[in-house]
């Protein structure tokens, strides 16, 4: 199907492409084919614009802004890669391993994690700030699930899935800075809670060890967060209403 | 031509880095053709020598002993290298870290287990007291490259080598930088 929305120019590190008005630089970067990082953002879910690590510069302007949450303009000039964005992206994943627990090597999503391999692509060698080592809750009150508090970025995915694919909101965020947190049914253990379907969306969309299976070991957790955009999509067009369009 | 004077150590840690250090297998003995292994826990050397080139130090720094020798090594060393998770960020050994004062902890592992004798160890000259909290290598000394890794691959660590012996620093891009 040939798509009909208005287009404007735009250009990424110097390359001329077209983008459909209303889309967000980070939209418009994916299928044009250009890479900009991103952690908290997931096709599918609405946006979040929390983690930051998709930032770009435009044109003259000195500030940066988050590609998931800036929309294009006609003749937008985004720079996606330079050493300021750089720099900023690497202090951004070393902040993120100093204020949690982020120990890799006895983590159940140890090889198959998002942020590890963030921290890879912006070149996160070693971690200039100060940990924070705050003492953490692990919630294995759940039947199949597991939820560690020490391994959570705040990326709100398991916040948004469930109340916006799902439609349970089981999951919430409390408190703010550096003690807010994850909680399930407001502030009581996950195994407990009446709201949750057990429908497990939260886990496939988790972009470190924070959320896993029951009985995984290290390295065993491996995430489907694709999902969530397979269901979005399916849900966009209706898919389940009329059993003749699903193949 | 003078042998590359190269020293691994190591401090609070499982010794899992040197373990991965001995999977270079026979790399090891084009090693020992073209630089000398001047002081290591592999190797019977009581003190630490001068005018080293290059020190791979093993571990985080968790004790008086480790803050000590880290303090000599860097004094000692042209080049320091935080070799391994626990070097290059607390890691396994700084676990206890969120769980605050490490008295605490220590009577929890030694007189609240069930199978202890319930009396921590104490020994002083010989069982070096536990810093306050488990830190990394570059919070003590500066530290000059990083070879991440639980533990680091052989094939990684070998890379940081000729980097060394070449006269550059190890890669810090890409998958040689990965945790875990």
């Amino acid at each position: 199907m040939r798509e009909t929305r208005p287009t404007v120019h735009v250009s990424f590190d110097g390359v001329e492409h077209e983008a459909f008005v209303g889309e967000s630089v980070l939209e418009c970067a994916r299928r044009c084919g250009v890479t900009i990082p991103s952690l908290c953002f997931l096709e599918g879910l609405t946006v979040w614009g929390g983690c930051r690590i998709c930032v770009v510069e435009v044109a003259e302007d000195h500030r940066l802004r988050p590609a998931c949450a800036t929309q294009v303009a006609a003749d937008m000039e985004i720079k996606t890669e330079t050493p300021r964005l750089r720099a900023y992206r690497k202090s951004i994943l070393e902040l993120l391993f100093a204020e949690g627990n982020h120990v890799c090597a006895v983590c159940v999503s140890n090889g198959n994690c998002e942020l590890q391999d963030m921290a890879v692509f912006c070149g996160m060698d070693h971690v200039r700030y100060d940990s924070q080592a705050p003492p953490r809750e692990v919630d294995s009150s759940h039947p199949k699930y597991v939820f560690d508090q020490n391994r959570c970025i705040l990326c709100t995915r398991c916040v948004r899935v469930c109340d916006e694919i799902e439609g349970a909101h089981v999951w919430d965020i409390s408190h703010r800075g550096e003690h807010a947190e994850v909680i399930t049914e407001l502030n009581r253990p996950w195994g407990e809670s009446l709201s949750c379907t057990w429908c497990g969306k939260c886990v496939a969309v988790c972009p470190t060890g924070a959320l896993s299976y029951q009985g995984r070991a290290i390295g065993e957790m491996e995430h489907d967060p694709a999902m969530i955009k397979r269901l979005a999509v399916a849900r966009n067009r209706g898919e389940w209403l009329d059993p003749g369009v699903m193949t | 031509m003078k042998q590359a004077r190269i020293a691994t150590a190591w401090l609070g840690g499982c010794s899992g880095c040197h373990m991965s250090f001995l999977d270079m297998d026979e790399w090891l003995f084009e090693l020992a053709e073209i630089a000398d292994v001047v002081y290591s826990p592999i190797a019977d050397i009581k003190d630490f020598p001068t005018d080293v080139d290059a020190t791979l130090v093993e571990g985080a720094v968790a004790n008086e002993d480790n803050l000590e020798l880290a303090l000599d090594i860097r004094a000692k060393s042209r080049l320091v290298l935080s070799f391994g998770d626990c070097a290059v960020s607390g890691n396994v050994t700084a676990m206890r870290n969120p769980l605050g004062d490490p008295q605490q902890i220590l009577e929890r592992v030694y007189v609240e287990a069930p199978d202890r004798d319930g009396r921590i160890p104490e020994a002083p000259g010989i069982v070096p007291p536990l810093l306050p909290k488990v830190l990394a290598l570059h919070k003590v000394i500066r530290v000059d490259a990083f070879i991440p890794g639980c533990p680091p691959p052989a094939d990684r660590i070998q890379a940081a080598l000729e980097a060394l012996l070449e006269g550059s620093l190890p890669p810090n891009r890409g998958e040689a930088i990965r945790w875990g």
